[in-house]
């Protein structure tokens, strides 16, 4: 199996980055930090009525993954923006490219690898920032697998992304690219939720123009949507209270598909 | 059987032509060099010729199939020009990924894998890091993963380039074995030596055209240079030598021209005789693949 030889290569590769090292000491730094600051707001509440705790315990764990979140996009792009621009320049992918397998193979196999990589990423450190919470103060978020698994679905989505820009950008550039998507995709989704409330229609378009042109961080909204459903701090960038249904789960899920399939589309034209 | 075939081959990027109608035809078991200066195009070829380039026009059958088609990739060996890998993996490592992309089985690559360390001479480095690795060593390594699955068809961009007078030797050793083994062997070179050493036919390109192609035999052996030492040569007799040739050197008594084939030889020597000159010396001397090339180089469009 090509596919598979190529995603281990991949894996290991991305692996033996600095940066990998990097991000992974900033977010076991943040966990640490998240788990001691919890931990002593958490005794200052042992008085306060149970209502009030839930609430103070929810929003923080929320503000914790939120910024698990941001981290594990800026992974997601910065482990992909040159995995393949990097290699045409470096003349890397000539004896790869020139194997007996389809250049198809070459793309999904690097997206699998790196995909894999993120995944345990946000495994590790969602589940450590949820397990934490949990063990000090007892609390666990509903359905905390499927939030996960909604956070990986986001950093998946700028993997993508930035592989496909990695196809015919450079390596800054597209890091440039994908990472100001990542902006217009928060301010945007920001933008629809006041206009929401405001009921502003052309706020409201905005919101979902984007959100379908870039459904990440709809990924989060859903993600603390099913974690909290009853946000009790109401409107925060952390705990927005819309939650953009499970349709468009599913649209993110083709979006993959399509921005992996144009990834391989472009690829396959490319001279290496 | 021919191997490989390209019918006007063309590569242009943007208003560039990097190839220019390529038409040309290995047969089995020969070893085709690709000589031209760099930038003339040689390796846009080949890169089309593996399938990592795709040519604007033209048409090419490698093996029977189109570039790049997986059917057949199993069955070549390519060494890129300035190969390159991941630094970080071991000698060993690296020829293990590509054998996996060859499917070979677990078998096969642990026997293969020793044998062709051994073969580019370096089994004691298997565990090294590329990272430590010279650029000889490189070519070597790059050289061992060209060869892993036994190719038919072996495709050299450039193999001893960066290599020093040892490193080069090794590599001409090899092409030489591979040579004895029958494999056909498309090297892209701009070393007249490498190519007058190692290759059966050479095709010479400049600015992405073919301006020769044959046999080294037939390249060199086509223009003949002679040199005549006779005195009391008239005008007349000296006009008259153009029949044969063209006069291109002339010094006192000394003059050199260039024939067509050695059997114009005889009848320069009577005319000369016959015109009333005094005849010392004749010396015919093939031209070098070296001398050939620069008057190609040289030559206008």
């Amino acid at each position: 199996m090509s596919v598979l030889t190529v995603a281990q290569l991949t894996f290991l590769e991305a692996r033996r980055r600095k940066l990998f090292w990097i991000i992974l000491a900033v977010g076991l730094l943040s966990l640490f930090l998240f788990a001691l600051g919890f931990y002593f707001i958490d005794r200052e509440l042992r008085t306060s009525a149970t209502e009030i705790q839930v609430a103070v315990r929810s929003t923080l764990l929320l503000v914790g993954l939120y910024g698990v979140n941001t981290l594990s996009v800026t992974l997601g792009v910065l482990i992909s923006v040159d995995t393949i621009s990097g290699e045409i320049a470096s003349g890397t992918i000539q004896t790869i490219a020139t194997k007996p397998l389809r250049r198809w193979e070459i793309v999904v196999g690097k997206w699998l690898g790196l995909a894999t990589m993120l995944a345990v990423f946000v495994l590790g450190m969602a589940g450590g920032m949820i397990g934490s919470v949990w063990a000090i103060s007892g609390y666990l978020p509903s359905r905390p697998g499927e939030g996960i698994g909604l956070m990986i679905l986001e950093g998946w989505v700028f993997l993508s992304l930035s592989l496909l820009g990695g196809t015919y950008l450079p390596p800054l550039g597209n890091g440039v690219v994908v990472l100001m998507l990542y902006g217009l995709d928060f301010v945007a989704g920001w933008i629809g939720q006041i206009g929401e409330r405001l009921s502003n229609t052309t706020a409201v378009v905005i919101g979902t123009v984007v959100r379908f042109l870039v459904p990440g961080e709809a990924m989060w909204q859903r993600a603390a949507h099913v974690m909290e459903p009853a946000s009790r701090f109401g409107l925060t960038p952390f705990t927005i209270g819309d939650d953009p249904g499970v349709g468009m789960v599913f649209y993110a899920l083709l979006y993959l598909a399509a921005i992996l399939g144009l990834a391989v589309y472009l690829f396959g034209r490319r001279d290496l | 059987m021919v191997v490989l075939e390209t019918q006007g081959l063309r590569k242009v990027y943007g208003r560039t032509v990097a190839v220019d109608d390529l038409t040309l035809s290995m047969e089995q078991g020969e070893v085709l060099g690709f000589l031209g200066p760099n930038g003339a195009g040689k390796t846009t070829t080949m890169k089309m010729l593996v399938g990592l380039v795709r040519p604007t026009s033209g048409r090419a059958r490698v093996l029977g199939r189109p570039p790049g088609d997986p059917a057949v990739m199993g069955r070549i060996g390519f060494l890129p020009e300035h190969f390159r890998f991941h630094p970080w993996l071991t000698a060993a490592n690296f020829l293990d990924f590509h054998a996996r992309l060859l499917h070979m089985p677990p078998e096969r690559r642990r026997k293969r894998i020793p044998e062709l360390l051994e073969r580019v001479g370096l089994a004691d480095r298997a565990r090294s890091r590329l990272a430590e690795f010279s650029k000889g060593m490189l070519q070597r390594i790059g050289l061992a993963q060209a060869l892993l699955n036994d190719p038919e068809l072996v495709f050299l961009d450039e193999p001893t380039s960066g290599l020093d007078p040892l490193g080069r030797r090794e590599v001409r050793e090899l092409i030489g074995e591979l040579r004895r083994e029958g494999v056909t062997i498309f090297l892209n070179s701009h070393l007249l030596s490498e190519v007058e050493m190692s290759c059966d036919r050479v095709a010479i390109i400049k600015r992405g055209r073919v301006v020769r192609l044959g046999t080294l035999d037939e390249l060199t052996g086509a223009a003949l240079e002679v040199e005549v030492r006779a005195g009391g040569v008239t005008p007349e007799v000296k006009a008259g030598l153009e029949r044969w040739g063209q006069v291109i050197r002339e010094e006192k008594d000394l003059l050199t021209l260039t024939v067509a084939d050695r059997e114009a030889l005889p009848a320069i020597a009577r005319h000369l005789v016959e015109g009333g000159a005094r005849l010392y010396a004749m010396s015919p001397r093939r031209l070098s693949l070296e001398e050939l090339f620069v008057r190609i180089m040289k030559e206008s469009e």
